[in-house]
């Protein structure tokens, strides 16, 4: 298991609370969830107080939250030890580059991906360049396996990349630009990169599928079996209400 | 091949419009009432039929699992739980359904949820999928504008869909950590029994499914399940996402018919084995955890469940790791031992300090820095993890390094040799954590 701490106590700031805009948010969320239930939104919450604090979450927004879902700080504390995407530390303030280094990005080449970051960036990961902008660390399977291999920053994903074009979107981040996202290689998404060899037929598009399942057939045919069913009146007791104990209640 | 007509998701490259109209247009939420209006009954005997196995790795029927659900509520709600935790290295094709087919599994999760007797389902999408989620999110709020789900929605079975997402822990894709999870808690698993069907999500009768399993239940049911059992073999039927990662020449995912033969799999939509079929070394068939299947096995492996588990491996997600010759197969299975110490939630003994032992000794028999005696030791240490922890993350570490040995022993035997000809000053010790 991974073995993470909070940051030291001199990293730490004094305090942390929402903005107005991210407190209407949490209220939004914790009411997604029923009544008593409210500390299902704390990773939701983490993982707001870790955007909107520099990608990183303080032990000050751990309180914070935990006060605000009714949740013990320890309890708190365990959740964002325990998941990984909680950046325990200060990141670069432009860009945290997340390298998936796990095997199928490894085949294909993650290792000199690393390389161009620990170039570029920072001998070690989780540490900050020179100037505070940038920072990298390797993670487990990002889950883009057919894209491999991959970066992602922030909600970001570089799919199909090669170490030259990863040193362009560096240094777009730091130059304060967007970089374009997705496939580096000319491709949509996860389509072979030669182009469609499935999917290709027109009627899958047309409005011709509709309508046409003999599922849904079968469905009226039992539908129609059970009323004629239900209308049958029985030798014993009077024809009663119809009983239809699993159609969906009507309102 | 699989025709066209007859595959499911049709949208799974994002060429068409992915939001509800594009999807009515598709095909999705036609006759839902009909198909709800048929009964709980219907709807679980159809899935039945259908020979569906659940999508999520273990193949358990999808149907039997939704009939586990009791009958009546004793007053605790039902939920349907859906896991798009998607996290095994080599497997991305829910990624695929929630960007590019959304409607696809709001549509699912209302029948399932009815059928199940559920008025809400929870979508538990993995953290590191944002935009996949936010998309996910959009096409819920199109089914609830459009009163598909929701309170008094057209198909008269109130039902509620949130979606919720994890922090970056491959463990939450084990059903009950993923309950715990939800639960807003560490995400390590429950000691079962109770099953979640009994005790699951806040105390309450609980079905956790894969994505792509209710995804796929929408479209059974409308074309009825003698269409998709007809396709594949008796047992493994149905179509399928594969996704192909690794050393081929085109990786993609595709949805194809089960029992597919591997190399038509490869060759038809991988584009081929980079640098030739004879340039294979190995394949991972289905995720992380399956035992890697060496090439002389591949050429007549027959992709489903039974298949792969003709050839000592597991078919699992479908997610086909392809090794050509240039790779370091003891760096690859090393590597995945690595992934399965960082994610092991270390609650028991055997995975928590096995996970990190093995990772330590396949480091340095990936450089040669081992005794020939320590591949024996490696294997019996991985039957001590194996079915001695709550869940299968023990049993899923230790297989990969158990195929490893089955079939590359010389490989690493050969590794050791040529460490030790060559001299090498003593490396530091690194102590266990």
């Amino acid at each position: 298991m991974s073995v993470r701490r909070l940051a030291p106590k001199e990293l730490q700031p004094e305090s942390f609370a929402f903005t107005a805009e991210n407190l209407a948010w949490a209220e939004k969320t914790i009411a997604k969830y029923p009544a008593g239930r409210q500390a299902s939104a704390v990773i939701p919450l983490l993982m707001r107080a870790q955007e909107q604090a520099d990608g990183w979450v303080s032990e000050p927004a751990m309180r914070y939250i935990g006060e605000m879902l009714g949740m013990a700080p320890i309890r708190v504390y365990e959740v964002a030890t325990f998941y990984t995407q909680f950046q325990l530390l200060p990141v670069g303030k432009k860009a945290h580059i997340q390298v998936c280094g796990t095997t199928p990005c490894m085949l294909k080449g993650a290792g000199d991906l690393m390389k161009v970051c620990k170039k570029k960036i920072h001998p070690e990961p989780f540490h900050l360049n020179e100037s505070g902008s940038l920072s990298w660390e390797e993670v487990e399977c990002a889950g883009a396996c057919v894209n491999a291999p991959m970066v992602q920053v922030v909600n970001e994903v570089f799919e199909d990349l090669t170490p030259e074009i990863l040193e362009g979107i560096i240094d777009a981040f730091e130059r304060g630009e967007k970089p374009a996202v997705g496939p580096q290689n000319g491709r949509k998404s996860s389509e072979p990169v030669t182009g469609l060899r499935v999917l290709t037929s027109p009627e899958l598009y047309d409005g011709s599928m509709v309508g046409k399942g003999v599922g849904l057939a079968a469905a009226r045919e039992a539908i129609a079996a059970r009323e004629a069913a239900a209308a049958q009146p029985k030798p014993v007791e009077p024809p009663a209400a119809p009983a239809k104990p699993d159609a969906p209640k009507s309102n | 091949m699989l025709a066209d007509k007859d595959r499911i998701f049709t949208n799974i490259y994002g060429y068409q419009d992915w939001g509800l109209p594009g999807a009515l247009k598709r095909g999705s939420w036609d006759g839902t009432r009909t198909i709800l209006d048929a009964g709980r009954d219907w709807i679980i005997d159809q899935m039945k039929a259908s020979g569906l196995r659940g999508r999520g790795g273990a193949g358990f029927p999808t149907g039997l699992k939704w009939s586990f659900m009791p009958k009546q509520s004793d007053g605790r709600p039902h939920y349907l739980v859906v896991n798009a935790d998607e996290s095994e290295p080599g497997t991305c094709k829910d990624r695929e359904i929630l960007r590019h087919d959304p409607h696809h599994l709001v549509e699912g999760c209302l029948i399932a949820g009815f059928a199940m007797g559920a008025h809400a389902a929870y979508i538990y999408v993995r953290g590191e999928f944002i935009l996949e989620r936010e998309r996910l999110q959009a096409a819920v709020d199109q089914a609830y504008e459009a009163k598909l789900i929701g309170k008094n929605n057209v198909h008269g079975w109130d039902f509620d869909i949130v979606v919720h997402h994890g922090a970056g822990a491959y463990i939450c894709g084990e059903e009950t950590a993923l309950i715990e999870s939800l639960e807003g808690k560490k995400g390590q698993p429950r000691l079962k029994p109770p099953f979640p069907a009994n005790v699951g999500l806040y105390g309450c009768p609980t079905t956790v499914n894969n994505v792509e399993s209710i995804a796929v239940a929408p479209t059974i049911l409308r074309r009825g399940p003698a269409w998709f059992s007809g396709i594949g073999r008796a047992n493994n039927v149905g179509s399928k996402l594969f996704g192909i990662s690794g050393h081929v020449n085109t990786p993609c995912i595709v949805e194809e018919a089960m029992g597919i033969p591997f190399k038509e799999l490869i060759d038809k939509h991988g584009g081929g084995v980079r640098g030739g079929w004879d340039n294979l070394l190995a394949i991972i068939p289905g995720g992380a955890s399956c035992p890697v299947i060496p090439a002389a096995d591949c050429e007549e492996l027959i992709m489903d469940f039974d298949g792969c588990r003709a050839a000592k491996s597991s078919f699992g997600t479908a997610g086909v790791l392809v090794m050509d010759k240039q790779t370091d197969i003891i760096r690859a299975i090393a590597r995945i031992s690595y992934f399965f110490r960082h994610e092991s939630c270390g609650q028991c003994t055997p995975c928590r300090e096995g996970t990190g032992w093995m990772w330590r000794v396949m480091d340095r028999m990936a450089e040669g820095r081992a005794q020939k005696r320590e591949i024996d030791l490696l294997l019996q240490v991985t039957t001590q993890i194996e079915g001695h922890t709550i869940c299968a993350l023990g049993d899923a570490a230790a297989w990969p390094v158990q195929g490893l040995i089955r079939h590359f022993r010389p490989e690493i035997e050969k590794r050791i040799d040529q460490y030790s000809a060559n001299p090498h000053s003593d490396p530091v010790p690194v102590a266990a954590e």
